[in-house]
């Protein structure tokens, strides 16, 4: 029968076969697919830079390598983070694979536009690893490409942004995919309040990458003109402002990290209900707060400007809305702890690393408030501080995020289950490493040791020692989880159709699905969320 | 594909037909548009201080409104397209004025 | 695979791409509009370099030629091919009146000394400099979408000319024209700001 022939063996367009099947695909779970491999390649990349730079950073003076090569790591792990993994990461992945079937159709509505997002998106990779290479090698200016020094740098500045550049437009040109997609190509009987909160929270996403990203192509695009034909827009000897760039930088660099975690946020309204066998919390609320966050998270960009020198009037009302953003958010964690409340949890990775997500996230979110209250801020400006707030919310918030989805949907897109103890292990492993690694920091950074420096004062050793050690041990919990989905492929134990109880479209559908997902016109439920079927088995 | 009913407010497959525009009414918006042209450039020989600049926007924000509902049918264009630009337009203020809470008050 | 072509979402995909065409140009008219605040005197003196009249011969023929392509549409739907062939082979020569006046400017202005990083502007007034950077960036970027556009317009005049865009068929002229509109919409603003700021 047909239709329980899956994707893998059907390609789209038909009669594509080998390589080509993969490279001039149509089909949206492919090119899901084809994302995980690259990003899982930059993430790996990225990480292991990461701990190279912290353990240089164990002993005072050098360690294992100099200043210089430590400032181009430093930028390297923040500009293959960010733009190779952090933002594509769930959309292009999760989102391709699963926005389509979660609204019961048969594929995103610019199928081709896919492939060309796709084709971007490794572009861009391969310009940024030749930037590594090429001339005077990699850029130490920090992955924020701050002027003058951006402009002024010999090294290679222009090829890296021009990689970012690239990036940007495969981001944006996904949003547009999605937006339309969601829009036209819902199953007809699905309402706005039917869909699925992944869904929702990539719709939202989706407007933040289509609206912001061109500012910070527009801001990459100058950078390369003054490099070249120095103008002056951003030289105060000739007239310019550097912090006009601060602002168009950030104006994009803000909204960014919200492209970052509201998919993250959708994947964990996703798994909660389902290991809580009960009903999301709130689904109003929480379709409410991601668009608020995404329109608010536009306001607030001059909180990384507090020190910079702007206006004393923006340095208040950027404070002032700052903590505005912080209240949908707040709703979002409300509505995921109550929506465990009575419920009857069955601790799988998927969940484990959900829980992990909201305790890390909260931390992250708390010492934002501290970041974002201007007073406080000027104190911890520029230190470890703000290093460790960012990794609680962009790691232990998105990452984990991240790690869940990979968890949580593994058994679809592949029609195999892994050790699910081995999994968890993991996850705690990934957990106590990350608060060993991370908690420190926010003590050095209060104590005044600063960031992106290759060296620091006496008192700072023991800190960095113990986030040294606390590095290791969350990177082997990040190895045996990869290895453990790994040894997945060798033990090849199937998957059914919905191992989880899930509710939503994906879960009714083979695993993994047939080319064109539905094999016959799938039932939609009144509310997504409806776990009364699930409960009664 | 039979026999499922249709969500409320889903257009029928009849909301393609665009609206045509005549010859006539474009050109009258073109002649609109030519006028006040003419207006911005003779108001520019005029002294007004001050308010040349925002004269000249208001006139440019005119014009383009213009296009953007005639030439671009915006006027005809459903809900999706509307507020989405609109929400565009938005966005562009705020980064324009937000940015004057800096540059304003130095 | 649904066999209907669902022309609406095609367009729905097209503002969506405008939307982040406005806010790249966005970007540029956020630094105009801070250093205006900054140096409104200098923006006058430099404003009063460029020549109002190729200004406004070039605005008279971007507006025209939208005029034009949306004229081609209104073509298209009545089956008049010949008229809507016609009307954008005229639009492409406006976009060709257009790039030449810009070449004839900018060729002026660099005989003149001034340009990015020249003498004049490096040793004369930091405002004036800053006018001139945003002139040519702005108008450079600006140029560049009139050139991206008459691609599109001359790819639409063929698909016209093999008859696969026709009156049932139009999503590629309809876009195009969406495209070229937009680049009329930014010249619209870019006009007064630079050339009539005086």
């Amino acid at each position: 029968m047909t239709a329980s022939v899956s994707f893998y063996h059907t390609p789209a367009p038909p009669g594509l076969t080998g390589i080509k099947a993969w490279l001039l695909t149509h089909d949206h779970k492919r090119l899901g697919l084809m994302y995980l491999v690259a990003i899982l390649f930059w993430f790996i990349l990225a990480m292991f830079v990461g701990l190279l730079l912290r353990t240089e950073l164990m002993t005072q003076g050098r360690t294992i390598m100099g200043p210089e090569m430590y400032n181009a790591m430093f930028t390297l792990h923040g500009v293959v983070m960010v733009f190779l993994f952090m933002i594509p990461g769930i959309p292009a992945i999760f989102g391709n694979f699963f926005l389509p079937i979660q609204l019961g159709a048969d594929d995103v509505f610019f199928p081709r536009l896919n492939l060309f997002s796709w084709y971007l998106f490794m572009l861009g990779g391969l310009v940024a690893v030749i930037s590594l290479f090429a001339g005077e090698g990699f850029p130490d200016t920090g992955w924020t490409f701050y002027v003058p020094f951006s402009i002024q740098n010999t090294a290679n500045v222009g090829l890296t942004v021009t990689a970012a550049f690239i990036l940007g437009m495969s981001s944006m040109l996904t949003g547009l995919n999605f937006v339309t997609t969601f829009h036209r190509m819902r199953d007809k009987r699905m309402g706005l309040m039917q869909i699925p909160l992944f869904t929702w929270s990539l719709y939202a996403t989706a407007w933040v990458q289509i609206l912001a990203t061109p500012v910070i192509s527009i801001t990459l695009v100058l950078v390369v003109v003054e490099r070249f034909l120095h103008i002056g827009l951003f030289d105060p000897d000739k007239g310019g402002d550097p912090l006009l760039y601060q602002h168009m930088f950030w104006m994009y660099s803000h909204p960014a990290v919200y492209i970052m975690i509201l998919p993250g946020m959708g994947v964990i309204s996703e798994i909660i209900p389902v290991f809580s066998r009960k009903s999301i919390f709130g689904y109003r609320a929480i379709v409410w707060s991601s668009m608020a966050i995404a329109i608010a998270g536009s306001l607030v960009w001059a909180h990384h400007m507090y020190t910079s020198g702007m206006s004393d009037v923006s340095v208040f009302v950027f404070s002032l809305l700052t903590f505005l953003v912080a209240v949908p958010s707040a709703v979002k964690v409300f509505s995921w702890v109550a929506t465990m409340y009575k419920g009857s949890i069955e601790l799988t990775p998927p969940l484990l690393f959900s829980l992990l997500f909201i305790y890390l996230f909260s931390v992250g979110g708390l010492t934002g408030l501290v970041l974002g209250a201007a007073g406080t801020d000027i104190h911890v400006h520029d230190t470890h501080f703000v290093v460790a707030h960012f990794h609680f919310v962009m790691f232990g918030g998105t990452g984990f995020a991240f790690f869940a989805a990979l968890h949580y949907w593994w058994p679809k897109m592949f029609g195999i289950m892994y050790n699910l103890r081995t999994a968890n292990i993991a996850a705690v492993l990934t957990g106590v490493g990350f608060i060993f690694h991370y908690i420190p920091m926010l003590i050095l950074g209060l104590q005044g040791m600063p960031r992106r420096y290759y060296d620091y004062l006496p008192q700072f050793e023991t800190g960095n020692f113990l986030a040294g050690f606390g590095a290791y041990v969350m990177v082997s919990g990040i190895v045996l989880m990869f290895v453990n989905l790994a040894m997945s492929f060798k033990k090849r134990i199937p998957a059914s159709a919905d191992p989880w109880g899930g509710t939503t479209l994906e879960w009714k559908v083979p695993s993994p699905p047939p080319v064109h997902n539905f094999p016959e016109k799938p039932e939609i439920m009144d509310f997504p969320y409806d776990f009364s079927g699930v409960v009664k088995k | 594909m039979k026999n499922v009913p249709l969500r409320k407010n889903v257009m029928t497959d009849h909301e393609d037909t665009h609206h045509v525009l005549s010859y006539g009414q474009l050109g009258a918006v073109l002649a609109v548009l030519l006028t006040l042209t003419g207006i911005t450039v003779g108001v520019s020989y005029v002294h007004l201080g001050f308010f040349n600049v925002p004269v000249a926007l208001a006139i440019a924000c005119t014009k383009v409104t213009f296009v953007l509902l005639f030439f671009m049918h915006l006027k005809y264009e459903g809900p999706i397209i509307v507020i989405s630009f609109l929400s565009t337009v938005a966005f562009l203020m705020i980064m324009i004025g937000f940015t004057f809470w800096d540059v304003a008050f130095r | 695979m649904s066999a209907r072509i669902d022309e609406t979402g095609i367009k729905i995909g097209m503002w969506l791409f405008l939307y982040s065409e406005i806010i790249l140009f966005g970007g540029l008219f956020v630094l105009y509009a801070a250093y205006f605040h900054r140096y409104p005197e200098q923006f006058a003196v430099g404003g009063k370099e460029l020549n109002r009249i190729i200004g406004s011969i070039n605005t008279v023929v971007l507006l025209v030629s939208s005029f034009a392509v949306a004229a081609s549409i209104t073509a298209i739907q009545r089956d008049a091919r010949k008229h809507t062939i016609g009307l954008l082979l005229f639009s492409l020569c406006c976009g060709c009146i257009f790039l030449v006046n810009k070449y004839f400017e900018w060729g002026a202005k660099i005989h003149h000394d001034i340009f990015p990083n020249s003498d004049t502007l490096v040793n004369g007034e930091p405002g004036v400099n800053i006018f001139f950077g945003l002139y040519y960036v702005i108008t450079g970027l600006h140029g560049l979408h009139v050139i991206i556009g008459m691609i599109l317009l001359s790819i639409s005049l063929v698909l016209v000319l093999m008859g696969k865009v026709n009156k049932s068929r139009f999503a590629m002229l309809d876009n195009s024209g969406l495209y070229w509109h937009l680049v009329d919409l930014i010249w619209i603003f870019v006009f007064p700001l630079f050339y009539l700021v005086l």
